[in-house]
């Protein structure tokens, strides 16, 4: 193993995009034969760092090296030939083809006229999963497999060329403990044969067991690299999150009511097992946790969108089935999406019908839609969440991100809920309308709702939730409330390390 | 994943099914109902019937791997209708009056270049704008038909060369030319689509776009080729068709992309791409001339085969969903 050449360096990469710098001058060297694990929190850079490496952005500054020689990559396809292999989180597989196909998608082996050379193309790809250690073969369709070993079928990809360096977002996220042994295998492997490997990762477990070195990005600038082996969760912790954030908490400023939602044992397929809370009016529960830990899952089943397998919700005190979206309203339950432009809104229409689409039953006169009921049902909720707004004909997907949230949660407000689900409140919100939301939502808990926000942002669970549940792959670790709850706590729990 | 895999089996092969029941419910009927003796799985029905659907067939053989690449195409009748045009009306061209029956040769040329020029120029537009095939092909269609009526108005286009006629009355091993030619698309086109790898890309990009961008597959040539192949066989199956008839009408050819995509989609192709197959396209093929032709020969009005031709494709297609919605997981609204 020589640890003496970068197999990939990085000099001075800048990327910035309006308004934000994503990428400030990181600077970042993988070692031949290293596993560097790249970490950092949802929005430090580490995503945007990757579509760099992966060819999909142009960095706006900055050299990417490749063994030592400068390279620029205009396309993925690009990069993997210049040895930078990607094995993407979120599954980018054609289903109805076979195994072999995919792994070679793009580079199909070809005889004369154009043929497939299949023998070849099942022969290399079997080969390869040999290595895998993988229970099904190269002829198998990849719309059949599990999702699991759909993963699986992404890392083969990444074994068909010569690679420099294999860069794994985390490539665990959806593999049982049995593929996760064969997958350190994998790159135990490829380690020996030299290739630098980065691996990014939330999993503190992992990242002790498998990496050299790790490297912690924070707000888009590096920040150090140290050898694995001479650091501590906690160190990593404290780098990973240390810096100033106002967090002066809201404090329960009024009394709390009754219990408006209490869950028991709720369990859904295997999004989330055995989870149990209870909201009281005017109180805001925080779910916090990675993605895929099961917050949204939980969020879609209060609404109807989702079905339990086991446990009760209820209502009130009293167990209420929510089998749809239309019976959640009726019992009072309303739920902000987690994505305001493909879930919450109707984009290409104004704000006044946006806002009353879940109720335009009701705004009939006659047998038809009444202009002045409408128009007054919008004017109340502008007035009440202070929409800015040049006027209700205003089409919504001009708007900015920060008035097309009020947009949404004037529209639930207006159905009269008891519970209010806000899934990630201020994903794509620009700073300034970020604590106006915010403000919103403690409003609106003073005021008597009981409110469960969903967010994967640290900074905002703390400011706006009275109690913080942590969750890690489906289980709820540990509900904090604000006399125990600090930043080491949540970020130890949501990454499954249960408490002392 | 062996029930998935018995449940994909059952839906592709679902048309052969069904066109199993037709062959007996006619043969059974016409027992009773038939205005002929000829049994209705006579030799000679049967061969007929298969020539009958060579037109529409043809043309649907290239629509199965445009839909597959995720498109549409919808001016294949104007272009089935401009390439018999420049079939017949090029056989009287005084510049070829020199070379005798050797210009059946160059019309026939003439008529599929024509083919290959709309279809690839819907391809090019499809590919630079990044307009919505469906779109691109509905303007088109109207366009191509458009140069239809301006080559002779309302007027038919006619000539009847007797060699012409002759080729295409002719069989070969009792089968006729225009059989021969639908099978030999047939043939071709499903080896395109599965050994070659234009082919297997047209069906990674038809079911997942980003994922064949990602590995570096240009989608616009293949789409641009796939437009081609079709434009190509809609002259094709203009040039089997006329060499008989000997006559264009200016309406010829309309609703023709109807009845392609009605054969395309029963014999399994997704609308939306990436899953389909030559043989499942050829079934549908069948099942619907068998059904016109069965419709005739127990007696029951022509006009009826519509009707039911449409309340049967919508049958299939909600067996065909309720085979394919994955799991009780499915988000339901």
């Amino acid at each position: 193993m020589t640890q003496s050449t970068p197999a990939l360096r990085l000099e001075g990469i800048v990327k910035e995009f309006p308004g934000v710098k994503a990428l400030d001058n990181v600077s970042l060297s993988v070692m031949a034969g290293e596993v560097h694990a790249l970490m950092g929190e949802n929005g430090a850079g580490k995503s945007t760092l990757m579509k760099v490496l992966g060819g999909i952005y142009q960095p706006d500054a900055g050299t990417i090296y490749v063994a030592e020689t400068p390279v620029v990559m205009s396309n993925p396809l690009d990069a993997k030939n210049k040895g930078i292999v990607f094995i993407h989180q979120e599954l980018s597989l054609a289903e109805e083809l076979s195994v072999a196909e995919n792994v070679y998608l793009g580079e199909l082996p070809r005889k004369s006229v154009g043929r497939v050379d299949w023998k070849t193309l099942y022969e290399k790809t079997d080969e390869i999963l040999r290595r895998l250690k993988v229970s099904f073969n190269a002829r198998t369709r990849v719309g059949d497999l599990s999702i699991a070993n759909q993963q699986m079928v992404e890392i083969a990809r990444a074994l068909t060329v010569d690679a420099k360096a294999v860069i794994f977002d985390e490539p665990t996220a959806s593999l049982t403990d049995a593929e996760k042994l064969v997958l350190f295998e994998v790159i135990d492997d490829l380690k020996s044969q030299g290739v630098g490997i980065v691996y990014i990762s939330h999993r503190m477990e992992e990242i002790f067991k498998i990496t050299d070195r790790v490297s912690v990005l924070r707000d888009g600038q590096y920040q150090d690299s140290v050898l694995t082996a001479d650091t501590s969760e906690e160190a990593i912790t404290r780098m990973m999150i240390g810096r100033n954030l106002d967090l002066s908490r809201a404090p329960v400023s009024h009394e709390l009511g009754e219990v408006a939602i209490e869950v028991k044992d709720l369990s859904c397929g295997a999004s989330f097992q055995n989870v149990s809370f209870k909201v009281r009016c005017g109180e805001v529960l925080g779910f916090y946790g990675l993605v895929g830990a099961g917050r949204t899952e939980i969020a879609e089943t209060l609404f109807g969108l989702r079905q339990p397998n086991s446990g009760t919700i209820l209502l009130d005190g009293k167990e209420t089935v929510i089998s749809s979206p239309a019976i959640a309203i009726r019992e009072g339950i309303s739920l902000v999406p987690e994505d305001r432009k493909t879930q919450g809104l109707v984009l290409g229409m104004n704000c006044r019908d946006n806002m009353t689409l879940p109720q335009i039953d009701d705004m009939k006169a006659g047998p038809f839609v009444s202009d002045g009921a409408e128009v007054a049902l919008f004017d109340l909720y502008r007035d009440r969440l202070d929409i800015r707004t040049p006027g209700w004909r205003q089409t919504v997907g001009n708007l900015s991100g920060g008035n097309q949230q009020k947009i949404v949660i004037g529209k639930w407000l207006s159905m009269h809920p008891k519970v209010l689900i806000v899934d990630e409140p201020t994903r794509g919100i620009d700073v300034g309308s970020k604590s106006e939301i915010h403000k919103l939502i403690r409003e609106l808990a003073a005021s008597g709702y009981a409110v469960i926000v969903v967010s994967s942002e640290m900074p905002e669970v703390l400011h706006v939730a009275d109690r913080i549940v942590a969750m890690y792959s489906g289980e709820i670790i540990k509900t904090f409330t604000s006399d125990d709850v600090t930043e080491d706590n949540l970020i130890q729990a949501i990454s499954g390390i249960k408490p002392k | 994943m062996n029930s998935e895999f018995i449940k994909r089996n059952l839906s592709t092969s679902a048309i052969w099914l069904f066109i199993a029941v037709e062959l007996i419910f006619f043969s059974v009927a016409g027992q009773y109902l038939s205005l002929t003796d000829v049994a209705f799985m006579d030799g000679g029905n049967m061969l007929l019937l298969l020539k009958q659907s060579a037109p529409i067939g043809i043309i649907a053989v290239g629509m199965t791997i445009v839909m597959v690449n995720g498109n549409i195409d919808l001016s294949v009748g104007a272009i089935f209708a401009m390439a018999g045009i420049i079939l017949l009306d090029s056989l009287s061209w005084s510049i070829f009056s020199g070379i005798g029956d050797w210009v059946i040769v160059v019309s026939v040329l003439l008529a599929l270049t024509t083919g290959v020029l709309l279809g690839a120029l819907n391809g090019l537009i499809v590919w630079k704008t990044g307009v919505d095939a469906f779109i691109v092909t509905l303007g088109s269609m109207l366009g191509y038909r458009g140069l239809v009526f301006m080559f002779n108005g309302e007027n038919p286009t006619s000539n009847l060369n007797w060699t012409l006629v002759d080729l295409a009355e002719a069989r070969f091993l009792g089968v006729h030319t225009a059989t021969w030619v639908f099978g030999l698309t047939v043939l071709i086109v499903w080896l395109i689509t599965r050994y070659t790898v234009h082919g297997r890309n047209a069906y990674a990009i038809g079911d997942n776009r980003n994922a064949a961008v990602n590995a570096g597959i240009r989608v616009g040539p293949h789409m641009l080729i796939n437009f081609a192949l079709i434009g190509f066989l809609a002259a094709l199956s203009a040039v089997v068709f006329y060499a008989g008839s000997g006559s264009v009408n200016p309406n010829d050819g309309m609703l023709y992309e109807l009845w392609v995509i009605t054969a395309v989609v029963l014999g399994g192709t997704k609308l939306a791409g990436g899953s389909g197959s030559i043989i499942g396209t050829l079934g549908g093929v069948i099942a619907i001339q068998l059904l016109r032709t069965g419709l005739g020969y127990i007696g029951a009005d022509t006009s009826t085969v519509n009707l039911v031709l449409g309340l049967i494709l919508i049958v299939v297609l909600f067996i065909d969903r309720q085979l394919n919605v994955k799991g009780a997981q499915e988000l339901k609204v």
